[in-house]
């Protein structure tokens, strides 16, 4: 007798029911590991290098008290911000891979993101100063922003429904003039300085605080149960929406609140962050590589994937070149862009 | 004519009768309006030529030097060049523009052209924004390297006529000249060849030869305004199209249409940019973005067949 290749958890009124395949949760357990042992380290490395024990001991609140100000300061915050805005932007693109069933979807190359940016600068504009809104309500903005530009692609896309071509041309032609407006209102606006400008037009952890961290983490924390939750429906309609339809899911309702939801994750990371790019792209697609083919596991693999390409693009980012610290979205994107080609490459002959 | 000093008509018109250096208006119109005009005119009207014969290389009516990238990769080259190597002469930056442009056209036309069904529109769609992102990527990271004179490369990149002399027009303009004519003789060859590569083929046509003629004209006007102007997108995109709709489908008149057109644009779109918000100035790229970027979507939402 074969053994089962899945564990399987379900409540006792079936009303939450989730398979787990045992390849998958190893691996996902070994990515976890994986980037603790590279945060720590990535944490020490720097301008002044410090021992992974002397990270761990300050995580845990018992520092020696040397580093203080350098870990808990400037490393750790920006650590957490780059790994939690890493594993939103993951996830994000898994849910959007796997809703629009293509893998070239992913938030900045149809426009969310940078539907985000627009809202996130124009927030820094004209908010504190017209409206009088503290900053905290920065990642609210960013995150209406990101909701009205994919109303907008997912209504212009529409024709007898959506066809994910269509909405990949049209996020491209929507996310060339969200690029636009961004330049225009930085260009206009007096409250930015050409440095300043890259963060917001590349993405960069560049100055990181706690604050980011408080704002993005919710968003994290109530997203995975829900996708957990939503799994199921997404596995079905990987198979097509009429047996989607069969299995009873309603799809159309979960499509939409899915799409939210991806909005959402992708709005708080760019409030935070700034347009990272291609990290929701490629994350998703090593998941699918390592973890089985149930959207559960792909989806938090993705999210772990993403966290540690943002951690290690922003340690490149701050050491390659020190003093000047470089937007991390840069090196995602020349990570990002060949990967993109190479997928091109692949599914030559579907398009 | 318009501006922050307001010159009527017949000032205008006497700056040319009768230049005299002394009168504020005279002197404004000679060094700075008027080389913005003709600069603007010269730009719009190559990079719309280009844009038709991108959209007819390639059959696809999303086709346009930034949709595709070629700017892009002209624009990391000058970056390249003037940052690494400290290059400030026209002459050299227009020869390095010529081979970013060339690099990028490659690039996409070559993975456009992979796969089975060859070159389809959506494919190179696709490889035309990935190369974009990635020349765009490639080039901000020059820029954060080398933080002085970001400024104003910033506004260059978002295109800008302003402060652009007749003097840099100069050596660019020999060469937009030849490949606009080239452009123009070509009409009747395209019009075969939009046909169908198979039936041009029958026809007698030497297929490839044309598609060089045609790849190295786009390259040179594509990369000759970048090298002037920076990043003016979405001129050679919609004009071919607007062309299209008043002339019909013969590449004789659309050339010649896209190239009158493309001039008139940039020049009014020149004009936007410099009213909107005085003193100050809007990049030209943004306006027209703006005006671009509703029409790729009509396009994109008409869909992608070539009619």
């Amino acid at each position: 007798m074969n053994k089962p290749r899945y564990w399987t958890l379900r409540s006792r009124s079936a009303r939450f029911h989730m398979q787990l395949e045992k390849r998958s949760v190893r691996t996902l357990a070994i990515l976890t590991m994986i980037v603790i042992v590279v945060s720590i380290i990535g944490i020490g490395i720097g301008e002044t290098w410090i021992h992974p024990w002397e990270v761990i001991r300050a995580i845990f609140g018992q520092s020696s008290g040397a580093y203080d100000f350098v870990l808990y300061r400037l490393r750790l915050p920006r650590a957490v911000v780059g790994l939690l805005a890493g594993a939103a932007l993951g996830m994000s693109g898994a849910i959007l891979q796997g809703m629009i069933r293509n893998p070239l979807a992913s938030p900045d190359i149809i426009g969310i993101t940078g539907g985000a940016s627009v809202a996130a600068v124009l927030f820094l504009s004209y908010g504190s100063s017209v409206f009088h809104l503290s900053i905290d309500w920065l990642p609210v903005a960013a995150i209406m922003g990101a909701l009205i530009v994919s109303a907008l692609i997912y209504l212009l896309s529409w024709q007898n429904g959506v066809t994910p071509m269509r909405l990949v041309l049209i996020g491209i032609g929507i996310s060339a003039g969200m690029s636009a407006m961004t330049t225009f209102m930085l260009v206009i606006s007096s409250t930015f300085t050409a440095s300043k400008v890259y963060i917001w037009l590349t993405g960069s952890v560049y100055g990181a605080t706690w604050s980011g961290v408080y704002s993005i983490l919710p968003v994290c924390v109530i997203a995975i149960p829900l996708l957990l939750y939503f799994a199921r429906s997404l596995n079905s309609q990987e198979l097509g929406d009429d047996v989607a339809l069969g299995l009873g899911v309603r799809v159309q309702k979960h499509r939409l609140l899915l799409l939210i939801l991806s909005v959402i994750l992708a709005g708080s990371a760019v409030a935070v962050v700034g347009a990272v790019g291609f990290v929701g792209l490629i994350a998703p697609h090593i998941a699918r590589k390592w973890v089985g083919r149930t959207f559960g596991s792909i989806s938090l693999a993705s999210g772990l994937i993403g966290a540690l390409l943002v951690f290690v693009a922003d340690v490149i980012a701050r050491t390659a070149f020190y003093p000047i610290d470089i937007p991390a979205g840069i090196f995602t994107a020349a990570i990002g862009a060949p990967f993109f080609i190479y997928l091109l490459y692949q599914n030559r002959n579907r398009f | 004519m318009l501006g922050r000093t307001f010159a009527s008509w017949g000032e205008v018109v006497n700056a040319f009768l009768h230049y005299n250096p002394e009168s504020t208006a005279d002197v404004l119109i000679h060094t700075e309006r008027l080389p913005r005009a003709i600069i603007g005119l010269v730009v719009g009207a190559s990079l719309a030529i280009a844009g038709a014969l991108m959209q007819a290389l390639t059959r696809n009516p999303l086709a346009s030097p930034s949709t595709f990238g070629i700017n892009a990769g002209a624009i990391f080259f000058v970056v390249v060049a003037s940052l690494m190597f400290s290059i400030s002469d026209m002459t050299q930056l227009m020869w390095f523009a010529f081979a970013g442009a060339l690099v990028a056209a490659i690039i996409v036309y070559g993975l456009g052209s992979i796969g089975r069904d060859g070159l389809t529109p959506i494919k190179i769609v696709l490889a035309g924004s990935a190369i974009l992102a990635l020349f765009t990527s490639f080039t901000q990271a020059m820029l954060v390297l080398n933080e002085t004179g970001m400024q104003n490369v910033l506004f260059w990149l978002a295109g800008a006529i302003g402060g652009r002399t007749l003097e840099m027009l100069q050596p660019v303009l020999p060469l937009l000249t030849i490949a606009g004519v080239t452009a123009l003789g070509m009409g009747r060859a395209i019009n075969l060849f939009v046909t169908g590569e198979d039936i041009a083929k029958g026809m007698g046509q030497r297929v490839v030869l044309l598609k060089i003629v045609m790849g190295l004209t786009i390259v040179i006007l594509a990369g000759g305004s970048v090298a002037i102007v920076g990043a003016v997108g979405f001129v050679g995109l919609f004009i071919p199209h607007m062309a299209r709709a008043l002339v019909g489908t013969d590449y004789r008149w659309i050339i010649p249409f896209s190239g009158a057109l493309g001039g008139l644009l940039l020049m009014t779109a020149d004009l936007i940019a410099r009213l909107v918000i005085i003193p100050a100035e809007v990049p030209l790229g943004v306006i027209t973005a703006f005006i671009g970027v509703p029409f790729f979507l009509y396009i994109a939402r008409k869909g992608v067949t070539w009619k």
